[in-house]
């Protein structure tokens, strides 16, 4: 696919005001997906081995999609590029998940955690799917408990739940630090045993690096084969892609290695709309970078804020350690400026400021790139046994890291690109702009609006793929009935095939000078600097011309050795990387359209005179979703309006 | 603090599965900041920008979660640091001057894929045995109508934090999985959702695993090497399960 | 057309699942079971040892009560069943014991030898070039397959010199432990032998029966901490009384110049033995 002649950049876009047809079901907003359930079409339980569905990706979503839909009876295939399904970046959610158990009897309940997965999204989701995330959210527990997930427990044998991200109830289930990991193995284990049972074939080390369509419709996808390089065409009645966030367009962000966006936008590429790709959120306690080598960033939990106490030196550019900085000459920036919140302010707005003070130069650490987190108070008000029961792992994990010990070193922080809001954009169904290709997870755009909730990120992945999906794809699929899926001896898989061929002949010919890596992070550079933190219309404009500067130098100067029949790391990369600038610009043109600031998307001339995020409802409460027109033409950025009937629209305030 | 040194690497290269390896020495200068795997990173970049190929080396998380990284440094699995993946691990654990040998996770049922990558799917053969309860979505009651002692849980969960990376049988002598396979049926088994189906279940993964792997002789090489410190007690958990597994008349398991 | 287990991944067993036997014989299939086999007959030889060791702690009350223990040894049980009978059901035990100790020990390190086998690049065992640093793994546990065989032939030796006498020649005097044993491990060589095998003895020990809780599933972290510790002073104990037998005799605390039935004085060894007898009903 990436020629010169295809590959083109964006230039220009226009705007149609098509509203997207979201096919929420009408009626009140408690009874829209019970309604909504017995209104689709079911697929008799004889006939679902009719249907081979493909699920790409096998975290938290696709996992368990794959799970529910083998024990439906559904045909499925599930594809992985790791080695084995467990290790996808689901895994490494520290936090919880939540859930409207109100277990603790604390006032919880679907509705306010629909509340305040609204509000906390700065109200640019979709109100029925965040209800239906809400509703649904019970039965992930209830799943997950029984599937021998070891979730925290209190002595009297029942689960325990805590209070998250600033929420005012405790609704949080939690596995130790590693609630990510037991999910995912739960989820894992419960496709492997339809692995077992036959019903999912399992591919794994297969990079999806094509969708195919038939008709408009999607039939299929092409992969290839990471370890001997075969190119491959799979059919399917329906595609399912649970291919996670595109963080990684950052190069450092808290993801994992080999996160990406290539399925979502390849997908995007053969006609699925990308909704909302400015909208990216920054979690603020990651450990800095710590040498130019630097190949990703750690998080640590935000709960470390409660004890720690933010500052910088007064001064510019102070190399004294901390402890030789006195009191008076230390700004304790969050508490100054937010006296109600101090350093418990939302996420953004921490980010914000410690980027600020950083910019004007009070960084602190070898490369001043870091704001203190400092536990020396809270160690003399509670004593260092208290502390380190609170944090011990955290502590240590930080040691391990840094070699610093944060009882004796104020810790340093900074924060890093962590999730991503933006996707896929998909209807009430998940169902892509595409008929039959669908987006659960992280990959789709759908319940966070522009900014997502702690320990909602689990929650949402295995909503989508335990009990929206595999209710929904029923519907799209009972029409087809009788239809044999395209055979992939069909011109459109064998081009498609012949065509990746191509890309992959392509990249180990352009034997230029400098490593994928090198670009990668040329782009996160670009990235973080225009569109981090904060944006503004000169930077993005800047990074218009300069992504697309870098990435014509990226396809006429990458150098990729090797051979395509073997594992080729840099291969697999390199395709990733070419996906990630046309994302990278695609960001740049969305935060520029948006004009406004919202959750995770801050426009510096957009601010209230706090410096707060000033929203405009009036024109931009709606779901930008843009639309591929082919290679070298213009993005069309279709809107769909976003109604709100149940709750009020209002500004947020933290002083 | 952070100091520049130079290490003398010595590296495994194997083209692939069929091919016959060899050691590849390179001097690697690195600040004592970077993590280990970053150190390969800027070796990588550097052979990559003299024309020859990079080292192929595994990671994703990069934060100890994932299990996907996985080398022996100086014939240590993930290398000096108790406890640490090798992606956790860092350069401060190192000299000027240190020679570090780096080598695939070697077994039988693990065959190098080239470099320092090793297929570890007997892992998921062992799972897919086995290593899972049997619940369809949607069929869970209320998840506090079992109430499960916090011991039993927090039991459950130390085996359960096994991430699957392969050190243990990397480190083990006989190249033995019991570390591995005991850590999920320990899980499972110490959960009062997992006793249905519990003795058939040890007695399948059990069964593959021995299809894959050698005996273990309990030398307890493999707890050293979890990053996870799974407790060699769960091997002899599955082991006394084992025996109950093959004694036990199911059929009366509904009688007392 | 689902895909089967040996589609779905590139890496093939190594063995075969066989037709599973009936129970018990069952239990000797799997590795885990064989481990569990080795480490109840280890229980056995273990108690044998012990009490083998105790029994032989008679020579420090003379020829006579050395003379008797053995006696006793043969009639056990003999009120009832033959004489000597349950004596030889305890050795044909013993020697099943010791026969299913060591297949097990041999077939499963093959396993592991072919668990190893194509990871190693230089033949055979499984190394790495680093260096392997032994961290939990003592030098007992990795020397069990050279303690063993010492053992073993050690024992082979021992039956051959005290139960059989064929080097004793004509000083060996079937009946009369005591003069047997002195005669043997007065010789130097003899008792270095004894020394360095007891050694290996207490060596095995000192891993297996600490390994036999793990083989055996018993486990409760209550007691765990007391495992080693019963196995170092179970291994101690056996040590030291074995040890004891030629270091004493070599001391000459083990002697026959104040013996009342001295062998070179009689004729026959009956005559022996009947002085022996009439010296303990005397007392």
């Amino acid at each position: 696919m990436p020629n010169e002649t295809t590959r083109g950049s964006l230039n220009m876009e226009t705007e149609t005001n098509t509203l997207l047809d979201s096919r929420v079901p009408s009626g009140p907003l408690e009874d829209k997906w019970e309604n909504h359930k017995f209104s689709m079409k079911l697929v008799n339980p004889n006939n679902k081995r009719k249907f081979d569905v493909i699920v790409v990706g096998t975290g938290l979503a696709g996992a368990s999609a794959a799970a529910s839909l083998g024990e439906l009876g559904y045909k499925v295939k599930a594809f992985t590029f790791h080695d084995s399904p467990r290790r996808a970046h689901s895994i490494a959610a520290q936090g919880g998940i939540n859930a409207a158990k109100n277990y603790k009897n604390d006032g919880d309940s679907v509705y306010r955690l629909f509340y305040d997965t609204i509000k906390g999204g700065d109200y640019r989701s979709r109100e029925a799917n965040v209800h239906r995330l809400a509703e649904v959210s019970t039965n992930i527990i209830d799943q997950a408990t029984a599937q021998g997930v070891p979730f925290a427990r209190e002595y009297g044998g029942l689960l325990d739940n805590r209070s998250f991200g600033g929420a005012q109830v405790s609704r949080t289930f939690y596995a130790r630090g590693q609630t990510g990991q037991q999910l995912l193995l739960g989820a894992y284990s419960a496709m492997m045993r339809q692995v077992s049972a036959g019903s999912v074939e399992l591919h794994t080390r297969s990079e999806l690096l094509d969708v195919v369509t038939k008709d408009g419709k999607a039939c299929g996808i092409v992969t290839r084969d990471l370890l001997s390089g075969e190119v491959s065409a799979h059919s399917a009645h329906a595609v399912v892609l649970a291919t996670g966030g595109y963080g990684n367009v950052y190069f450092l962000s808290t993801n994992a290695m080999m996160s990406n966006v290539t399925a979502a936008w390849r997908a995007h590429r053969r006609g699925a709309f990308f909704a909302n790709p400015c909208y990216t959120q920054i979690h603020p306690t990651c450990i800095p970078a710590s040498d130019d080598f630097q190949s990703k960033l750690t998080l640590m939990s935000e709960s470390l804020r409660n004890d720690g106490r933010i500052w910088v030196p007064d001064a510019f550019d102070d190399s004294r350690p901390a402890h030789e900085i006195p009191e008076n000459e230390r700004d304790y920036y969050l508490e100054t400026k937010y006296p109600a919140f101090g350093n418990l302010v939302p996420r953004d707005v921490a980010s914000r400021n410690a980027k600020n003070v950083v910019d004007q130069g009070h960084g602190v650490g070898p490369l001043k790139n870091g704001v203190y987190l400092d536990f020396a108070a809270a160690v003399e008000r509670d004593g260092q046994d208290a502390i380190s029961a609170k944090y011990g792992n955290l502590f240590d994990m930080y040691e391990s890291i840094t070699g610093e010990n944060p009882y004796e070193v104020p810790m340093r922080i900074y924060p890093a690109i962590h999730y991503t809001m933006g996707g896929v954009w998909v209807d009430y169904n998940l169902m892509t702009t595409i008929p039959g290709l669908y987006a659960i997870g992280e990959a789709n755009f759908s319940d966070h609006g522009a900014n997502r909730l702690g320990a909602s990120a689990l929650m949402q992945g295995l909503a989508d793929g335990y009990f929206v999906l595999p209710y929904t794809i029923g519907d799209g699929l009972a029409d087809q009935l009788g239809n044999p899926a395209v055979s992939t001896d069909d011109p459109v898989f064998t081009n498609a095939v012949s065509a990746i061929e191509d890309e992959t002949a392509k990249w180990l010919s352009i034997n230029g000078t400098r490593s994928v890596d090198y670009f990668h992070r040329e782009l996160g550079r670009l990235v973080w600097d225009h569109i981090g933190m904060s944006r503004n219309k000169e930077g993005l404009e800047k990074a218009i011309s300069e992504i697309s500067a870098l990435k014509e130098e990226f396809y006429s100067d990458v150098r990729v050795l090797g051979s395509a029949d073997t594992l080729n790391l840099s291969l697999e990369k390199a395709g990733r990387v070419s996906d990630f600038f046309e994302l990278a610009e695609l960001m740049a043109h969305d935060a520029l359209k948006r004009e406004e600031s919202c959750g995770g998307h801050f426009r510096e001339e957009h601010q209230t005179p706090e410096g707060e995020a000033q929203r405009d409802d009036e024109g931009f409460a709606h779901v930008a979703a843009w639309e591929w027109n082919g290679a070298g033409s213009l993005q069309t950025r279709h809107v769909e309006q976003l109604d709100f009937e149940n709750v009020t629209l209002t500004q947020r305030s933290y002083k | 603090m952070s100091e520049v040194i130079t290490v003398n690497l010595k590296i495994w290269r194997q083209e692939g599965p069929d091919k016959e390896g060899h050691f590849e020495e390179h001097a690697q200068k690195i600040t004592t900041e970077a993590s280990f795997l970053e150190m390969i990173d800027v070796l990588n970049e550097d052979l990559n920008n003299k024309g020859l190929e990079p080292v192929a080396i595994e990671s994703d998380c990069r934060e100890g979660i994932c299990g996907t990284c996985g080398v022996m440094i100086n014939g240590q699995a993930h290398g000096p640091r108790k406890a640490t993946t090798t992606c956790q691990l860092h350069m401060r654990e190192f000299s000027d001057g240190d020679q570090i040998v780096i080598e695939p996770f070697r077994a039988g049922s693990f065959p190098v894929i080239r470099d320092l990558v090793v297929d570890r799917s007997p892992f998921d053969q062992i799972i897919e045995s086995g290593g899972y309860i049997s619940v369809n979505t949607g069929a869970a009651s209320d998840a506090n109508l079992t109430p499960v002692p916090k011991e039993a849980a927090d039991q459950a969960f130390d085996a359960a934090a096994c991430i699957g990376c392969g050190a243990c049988v990397a480190a083990c002598p006989n190249s033995a999985a019991q570390l591995f396979t005991s850590a999920k049926i320990a899980h499972m088994g110490s959960l009062p959702q997992g006793q249905p189906e519990r003795w058939k279940r040890t007695e399948s993964m059990v069964g593959t695993m021995e299809e894959f792997f050698g005996s273990c002789t309990n030398h307890g090489e493999c707890h050293e090497a979890c990053p996870k410190e799974i407790s060699l007690d769960f091997i002899a958990f599955m082991n006394r399960d084992y025996m109950k597994a093959k004694i036990k008349n199911r059929a009366l398991s509904g009688q007392r | 057309m689902n895909q089967t287990t040996s589609q779905r991944y590139r890496v093939k067993p190594i063995r075969e699942r066989r037709r599973e036997w009936p129970f018990p014989l069952n239990l000797y299939q799997t590795a885990v079971g064989r481990k569990w086999v080795m480490a109840a007959t280890g229980i056995g030889l273990l108690g044998f040892a012990l009490i083998h060791m105790i029994g032989n702690l008679h020579v420090y009350e003379g020829p006579a009560k050395m003379h008797e223990y053995a006696e006793a040894l043969r009639n056990l049980g003999s009120g009832i069943l033959p004489r000597s009978l349950v004596l030889w059901l305890l050795r044909l035990g013993l020697m099943v014991m010791f026969a299913l100790h060591l297949h097990s020990a041999i077939t499963l390190k093959e396993m592991s030898r072919k668990s190893s086998q194509s990871a190693s690049f230089t033949g055979g065992e499984k190394k790495y070039e680093g260096g392997r640093e032994y961290i939990a793994a003592s030098y007992a546990s990795r020397t069990m397959r050279w303690t063993g065989p010492i053992i073993a032939l050690f024992l082979v030796y021992h039956l051959a010199d005290l139960t059989w006498g064929w080097w004793l020649g004509d000083d060996f005097v079937p009946g009369d432990p005591y003069h047997n044993l002195y005669s043997s491990l007065s010789r130097i060589p003899v008792a270095i032998f004894y020394v360095v095998a007891n050694m290996a003895l207490a060596w095995h020990i000192f891993h297996g029966a600490w390994s036999m809780f793990q083989s055996l599933g018993i486990n409760n972290p209550k007691y765990n901490h007391l495992r080693k510790g019963f196995a170092a002073s179970f291994a101690g104990l056996i040590l030291l009384g074995n040890l004891s037998f030629p270091i004493m005799t070599q001391a000459n605390l083990i002697d026959e110049d104040e013996r009342l039935c001295q062998v070179n004085d009689l004729n026959s060894n009956e005559e022996v033995l009947a002085c022996l007898t009439k010296q303990l009903e005397d007392h």
